[in-house]
């Protein structure tokens, strides 16, 4: 659906996005991470041609943009950084203008169209008040309304749970997962790690505008080969696992073991009461902070990766 | 696109506000002319204001005169200096462009909004100093010469003082002392209206480049003006008389020898011409900016 080549902006001396090689294929709900300021924004913008690449290739469903980018941009629904609407129009009435400029939007369905979109996201019931009334979850509701209102094929959405409560963070994940499943391939920015993790089936992570990690998620989070157990009984537990305990913390213990179940069976067999025991998996936050330096709001703190050491992307090439 | 441009046009309160001050300018004056009836003396003053009180039909031209040289063009200049600029500054521009609009489309339509803009205040202006003229200060009013009364705080700058003859009568006398029938005035009033609207148009390919120069509609708008007050300074300066014939406000008032008998269309065509070159110069290096940026509000 998504893919870059070698894709470079510099703004002056600035390199905000480094030979960036991107793969989101279709289906996926491709979670793009990194620290502020790391490129998340101007590589969206690029895809969206907004922003002209210095060098590099940018293809989109099949296209080359920013060369064929109106054939493009109608089969995406986008929300780029923060929404923005007019403040002295309703929220329908922002939705039906953005829909009636440019072209593809029938103005035979749009009243159903805008209709459906405001209760996609949750604002069914919205009045006549103009936006500048607005809280900022609503906003945010509203802007992921404009970009399903051409009900689009891929959604392009940098940072969609910005200003929402909890209960709004959770509607709109399983709106997005309910459109995913129709089909709609979900491309979305975040520094929000659990987001991400609740969501997302695979993930990018830039790192002060390097592509450092391209991966599916459930590939990245398979079991490390450790079990960590819970036991009221810890001493009898260490003695039928000897020679496997790795670590030991009162009564938490971490095992090394590919198979939990067989050691589950060992613990009862040897009469150990077992609280809890499961594969330990890495977090995302700790596969993140492995491969990403300090985000450009820190100073004074060493970046992981130098720039000049020549590291590898995801799929093994050098870069 | 054009469709949604002019909707966004007419919803918006500051549209009709800026329209209604405009319009408010000649009715007050005339208000204070019918009551004193001192109108300033011939020669004096703004542009035919020392006719109006014997021929009120011609209050249409005073009116212009008197919207011309300040509110008309600060008008242009914020619409036109918001057209891009404020739609970036509200974040608005990268939805349009990733819904997608193209960008010569929203800049034609931004254009044409501008340009529906001006058409609607000039008309405005003159139907509604018409109507004040005709109401207000009367064709057949007795002749009261201004003896005092305001004074040229607006200079008419070139194209000839106004030296309206100040005979009562039923047809209008034009500026060479010949009378004007009704169907020629209202060509004339339309062919003035026309150059004004063309006029302003130079203001909004102005105010248009430096929007999509900047992300401040404040910033375009006043960038646009200054041009204006740069030119004005130089239109009265001899030293500068080298480059006067190419300065935007060279020939504005030139729509005063429309009320001439016969037309002197000498400055008015060169008018035209020096507005049409403003306008191709400006318009292309907006669009060429405008094209090849990187949006990134």
């Amino acid at each position: 659906m998504i893919t870059t080549r070698d894709l470079t902006k510099r703004f002056g001396r600035v390199e905000a996005v480094r030979e960036v090689t991107l793969d989101v294929r279709e289906g996926d709900r491709y979670g793009l991470l990194g620290p502020n300021g790391s490129g998340k924004t101007t590589l969206v913008r690029m895809l969206l041609g907004l922003v002209y690449a210095t060098s590099g290739e940018i293809s989109v469903l099949g296209y080359r943009v920013p060369k064929h980018v109106s054939r493009v941009l109608p089969e995406i629904g986008a929300l780029i950084e923060e929404p923005a609407a007019y403040p002295h129009l309703s929220g329908r009435a922002n939705l039906r203008l953005l829909d009636a400029a440019g072209p593809h939007g029938a103005r035979r369905t749009r009243r159903r169209r805008v209709d459906e979109a405001l209760e996609q996201v949750g604002l069914a019931g919205i009045d006549r008040r103009p936006v500048r009334s607005y809280s900022l979850g609503m906003r945010q509701r509203l802007g992921l309304a404009a970009a399903l209102v051409r009900r689009p094929r891929l959604l392009i959405l940098d940072e969609p749970t910005n200003g929402l409560d909890p209960r709004g963070i959770r509607d709109i994940r399983n709106l997005l997962i309910g459109l995913n499943d129709s089909g709609v391939t979900v491309f979305m920015s975040s520094h929000l790690l659990p987001e991400v993790s609740a969501l997302c089936t695979r993930i990018g992570v830039l790192d002060s505008g390097r592509l450092v990690l391209q991966e599916q998620l459930a590939a990245l989070q398979e079991p490390t080969g450790r079990v960590l157990i819970s036991t009221d009984d810890p001493e009898r537990a260490v003695a039928a696992l000897d020679g496997l305990i790795e670590r030991q913390d009162g009564a938490d213990l971490v095992v090394r073991s590919p198979d939990p179940a067989a050691l589950n069976a060992r613990l009862v067999a040897a009469g150990v009461p077992v609280r809890s025991l499961a594969a330990e998996r890495r977090s995302l936050e700790d596969i993140v902070l492995e491969v990403t330096g300090a985000g450009s709001d820190q100073f004074g703190v060493p970046a992981s990766g130098e720039p000049d050491v020549p590291s590898t992307t995801a799929n093994g090439e050098p870069q | 696109m054009i469709a949604v441009e002019l909707f966004k046009l007419v919803r918006r309160l500051r549209t009709w506000l800026s329209i209604g001050l405009i319009c408010a300018l000649p009715l007050i004056v005339a208000v204070f002319i019918a009551v004193t009836h001192l109108a300033p003396p011939p020669g004096q003053g703004s542009a035919f204001l020392s006719a109006v009180l014997n021929e009120g039909q011609l209050y249409p031209a005073a009116a212009l005169a008197l919207v011309l040289p300040v509110f008309l063009p600060v008008a242009v200049a914020v619409m036109a200096g918001d057209s891009i600029a404020g739609e970036a500054s509200t974040g608005t521009l990268r939805y349009l462009l990733a819904r997608p609009v193209g960008r010569t489309r929203l800049l034609v339509a931004k254009l044409i909004a501008v340009i529906a803009f001006t058409l609607i205040a000039v008309v405005a202006v003159t139907v509604t100093s018409y109507a004040t003229g005709v109401l207000i200060l009367g064709p057949s009013r007795a002749a009261a010469v201004g003896t005092g009364g305001i004074s040229g705080s607006i200079a008419p700058g070139a194209g000839g003082a106004p030296t309206a003859g100040l005979q009562a009568g039923a047809a209008v006398t034009s500026l060479s002392g010949a009378p004007l029938t009704f169907l020629e005035l209202i060509e004339r009033v339309l062919g003035a209206m026309a150059f004004i609207t063309v006029s302003m148009l130079g203001v909004a390919a102005i105010a248009l480049f430096l929007s999509t120069l900047t992300d401040s509609a404040i910033g375009a708008a006043l960038g646009a003006l200054a041009t204006l007050v740069a030119s004005e300074v130089l239109v009265t300066l001899n030293a500068a008389s080298a480059v006067q014939p190419y300065l935007p406000t060279r020939y504005w008032l030139a729509w005063i020898d429309f009320f001439r008998q016969p037309i002197f269309w000498r400055n008015i065509d060169r008018g035209f011409g020096i507005q049409a070159v403003y306008m191709v110069v400006f318009l292309a290096a907006a669009w060429a900016n405008f094209a090849t940026r990187d949006v990134t509000t």
